[in-house]
């Protein structure tokens, strides 16, 4: 039975996943159910000045794509809007009963020093294992100078970073936003600022959808939308990528790190782990099936470690950040061909109209005997995958390494490359 | 009838017979009908569109209505097929696009295509609109004789081209079929009725019922007074045993009392036999067999000749009967009628087998039934006498139905013909099929 214990910036949890600053995390009654239902810790839902702010009634809209519901999910709601003592109190209260979990405090107050130097020692005192800079919220807070209207200033980032160090004796995670066009900028800003680890990503902007009865976007409130922070399964490709840009940053390396987006299996963290993540936050996935989905979370990941002899974290942490090159490190000389296993073909045909319609007319549709038998052009496929992502019957189409017996080459190597051409001129 | 025989009417409490003859299977709602639309794949050459006689574009309109474009998806289904919603209601899919989904491959259970056509044009119907729009007038006039599912098909199409088309129909109402012949809890709520309604509110048709070829009128009037006939009369003949006493009190022909159960005002009214013996393996005989059970017989049996590869109605239609609790006997054929004061008492049944050649033979070896009701579904048969009255011209029968070629034109140079006084499958889908394609044809030839 593998370990799931986590252990990020001094910070443990029995396992990896903790839900993140978000309604599930508002309050002490969710998050002791979340405990009981066996989460590892939690970020508490981000805590700002008195007097609390207030939300808007309709704060949810989702993205339901070929039935199935919340592929996507956004919100407009915004920091919590409890009073801070009451928080604090409740906060305290749930780390004296639950030692083992992890509790870290989401943050967000004006980016002045004094706000930062004074709540710190109020949270400090709760017990909490850490605090998490809510650098990431899109909508709302933003417009008030603070979440992503800071998270999108590395010199803001690095600022608010050295008070909090400063400040507070607690690890600082820094939860970045991807709303930027380079997460490094940030989060070389954080690591600079002494951050002890970074959380990302925070939600994407976003309107989900367009009522076209009341043309308006949703969520609507009262016949109006704002755009809000995206998040949910959809998002997950853009946080993994975002999360190996930084693993694999020279300048941010040993910096740890916190996934978010879209993780609503133990498959997504085992991806997001492999990717360098230490512990993984969960927050859609919570909302839309509830606290119980922890059992196959850790469960399914168990069994997965078990299956691959991995028997902690550590093991498979970062394995796959090599992995992860830029273009031009790819090798040039690799060929694979699609092929098509016609036991398992159902003959829907999908396969051949995606390629004739739309890439390299690599798959004959033949009729052999009146039947329907799709069969690839060998030397017209370029190995685009195409084909095996639009069949809908699973390891019907495969992609088959081609042995060419060519070397390695990348791009920087190959003599197609203009700059090479240019060379031996 | 006599004292004797157990053939009563009411045999049910009036809330069953609601509950026998509503809808055999309850409509899809917008919920179920997305759900269902989405396990379509959008095949490419999809083999359900191959298998549909209509060729109606299924992977199209099913992706329509997982997109709330229901009208699209309904004008898609009617373009093909304008009796689409009868279709969906009798087709047997389960042997047309529904035996030949891809899915059945992947996991034995199809995309309920029939459900999803029927929420389709449900809805069109239900909304009222006229989606289609006549073609300017060509002046031209054509005869339809029969106004089943063949001749409304190419009454319609005939109309939209532009052409008027007058529709003779010898019985007082239209539809042929699916007004008299289908089970009722198939087609509920006179929908038969109001998918005449439908077709005829196009324009350009005009209904003539109560008027019977070969009697109130001939063929070769209609050829002198119209520019071109399209014959789809249906079959007016129904087989017959060949036993001796088939003329006793309770042995009926199937078709005739299904047309009196459909047109039956108060089903409770209708007597049906205590014991049912229905000979035959075709939907008809289904049809009857499911329908005098839920009219409250107490057995029914289903007696065919050869084993159950070799019925007509699909396996489907098979285990329905079966679930509505009628027993079927296979490799079985009656050999006498006994009665007893003028009503059949008893039938008796020889076994059979094939012999080394494949040919049916009895086996020697007999088994009777006590019945009080024997249902004759043995298969029906064109009769061409009333076409032949007064004609010069001949019109040539293929194994006794009316030969056609592939655009469904006779031997006769302005008459056409389809449906079931044709050869070919007797569907509802291929009569629609045979008037669509008749009506293009004869477009083309007005035009010529």
């Amino acid at each position: 039975m593998a370990d799931l214990r986590c252990n990020i910036a001094g910070v443990q949890s029995p396992n990896p996943y903790w839900l993140a600053s978000a309604p599930p995390t508002d309050k002490e009654y969710n998050v002791v159910r979340a405990f009981k239902a066996g989460w590892g810790g939690v970020v508490w839902k981000t805590l700002g000045e008195d007097p609390p702010i207030v939300n808007v009634s309709s704060r949810y809209g989702a993205v339901n794509y070929n039935g199935t519901r919340m592929a996507g999910f956004n919100n407009i709601e915004l920091i919590t809007d409890r009073p801070l003592d009451v928080n604090l109190r409740e906060i305290k209260q749930v780390k004296r009963d639950w030692p083992d979990r992890a509790m870290v405090v989401s943050l967000m107050v004006p980016c002045e020093e004094e706000s930062w130097k004074r709540i710190l020692p109020l949270v400090e005192d709760t017990g909490a294992d850490a605090v998490e800079l809510n650098f990431g919220c899109p909508h709302g807070m933003s417009e008030r100078g603070m979440g992503s209207a800071v998270g999108q200033v590395p010199e803001y980032i690095e600022m608010v970073t050295r008070w909090c160090k400063k400040y507070t004796r607690m690890p600082v995670f820094v939860k970045l936003t991807p709303n930027i066009t380079n997460i490094l900028h940030p989060a070389r800003a954080a690591n600079t600022g002494g951050a002890d680890a970074v959380s990302l990503i925070n939600t994407i902007n976003s309107i989900v959808t367009v009522d076209l009865d009341a043309m308006a976007p949703t969520p609507i409130v009262g016949g109006k939308g704002a755009h809000g922070g995206y998040c949910g399964p959809a998002v997950k490709p853009i946080a993994l990528n975002m999360v190996a840009e930084i693993a694999r940053d020279p300048e941010c390396q040993g910096l740890p790190i916190s996934g978010i987006g879209g993780v609503s299996t133990w498959r997504d963290a085992a991806e997001f782990i492999s990717l360098g993540s230490g512990s993984v936050q969960v927050c859609t996935a919570a909302m839309h099936y509830g606290f119980k989905i922890i059992d196959d979370l850790t469960d399914g990941l168990s069994n997965w470690m078990d299956s691959k002899g991995h028997q902690s974290l550590e093991d498979f942490r970062g394995a796959a950040v090599p992995n992860v090159v830029n273009w031009n490190q790819l090798d040039m000389n690799y060929e694979c061909i699609a092929e098509i296993n016609q036991d398992l073909c159902i003959k829907c045909g999908l396969c051949h109209v995606a390629c004739e319609d739309t890439s390299h007319q690599a798959i004959f549709a033949k009729r052999v005997d009146g039947e329907r038998r799709y069969e690839v052009n060998d030397p017209e496929c370029v190995g685009c995958n195409l084909c095996m992502l639009a069949c809908p019957v699973e390891d019907c189409i495969t992609m088959r390494e081609v042995d060419n017996g060519k070397p390695y080459m990348n791009w920087l190597q190959d003599p197609r490359n203009p700059a090479n051409i240019k060379a031996a001129e | 009838m006599t004292a004797s025989a157990d053939i009563q009417a009411g045999r049910l409490r009036p809330d069953d017979y609601v509950e026998n003859f509503n809808d055999v299977h309850p409509p899809l709602d917008r919920k179920r009908a997305l759900i269902e639309s989405a396990r379509c794949y959008y095949c490419y050459d999809a083999p359900c569109v191959e298998a549909c006689p209509t060729g109606i574009d299924i992977p199209s309109f099913i992706r329509k209505i997982s997109t709330d474009n229901v009208k699209g998806s309904a004008v898609d289904i009617l373009t093909e097929n304008i009796m689409g919603g009868a279709c969906a209601r009798v087709c047997p899919t389960e042997i047309l696009c529904e035996g030949s989904c891809v899915r059945n491959t992947q996991e034995e259970k199809p995309v309920n295509i029939g459900e999803l056509q029927r929420y389709a044009t449900d809805h069109l119907f239900d909304s009222g609109q006229q989606v289609f729009e006549r073609a300017a007038s060509s002046g031209k006039k054509v005869a339809v004789v029969g106004a089943g599912p063949a001749g409304l098909s190419a009454a319609h199409r005939l109309s939209l081209l532009g052409h008027d088309a007058v529709v003779f129909e010898a019985r007082d109402k239209a539809a042929g079929l699916n007004e008299y012949g289908i089970a009722a809890y198939k087609v509920p709520n006179d929908f038969a009725q109001r998918e005449v309604e439908f077709i005829l509110s196009l324009g350009g048709i005009e209904l003539r019922c109560g008027q019977a070829i070969g009697k109130d009128f001939s063929l070769t009037e209609l050829r002198r007074d119209y520019d071109a006939v399209f014959l789809s009369m249906g079959m007016a003949g129904v087989n017959a045993l060949g036993l001796e006493n088939e003329d006793l009190e309770g042995v009926v022909d199937a078709v005739d009392y299904i047309a009196q159960l459909r047109q039956s005002g108060d089903l409770a009214q209708l007597p049906v036999g205590r014991k049912v013996v229905v000979i035959g393996g075709g939907n008809t005989a289904i049809d009857i067999a499911v329908q005098t059970k839920r009219l409250g017989a107490e057995d029914v049996t289903l007696v065919y000749r050869r084993g159950k590869d070799n019925m007509n109605a699909t396996w489907h239609e098979q285990e329905f009967a079966q679930l509505n609790g009628v027993k079927i006997k296979h490799w079985a054929q009656p050999t006498k009628l006994m009665g007893q004061d003028g009503q059949v008492k008893e039938i008796e049944f020889e076994y059979t087998q094939l012999d080394d050649n494949g040919r049916l033979m009895g086996t020697g070896d007999h088994f009777s039934l006590l019945v009080d009701q024997v249902f004759k579904a043995i298969g029906q048969s064109f009769v061409p006498a009333p076409l032949m009255n007064g004609a010069a011209d001949v019109l040539e029968l293929s194994s006794g139905r009316i030969a056609v070629d592939e655009d469904r034109k006779t031997s006769l140079s302005d008459v056409w013909a389809g449906g079931d006084c044709v050869t070919g499958d007797d569907l509802t889908v291929a009569a629609v099929q045979d008037g669509k394609v008749a009506a293009g044809a004869i477009d083309r030839h007005l035009r010529g």
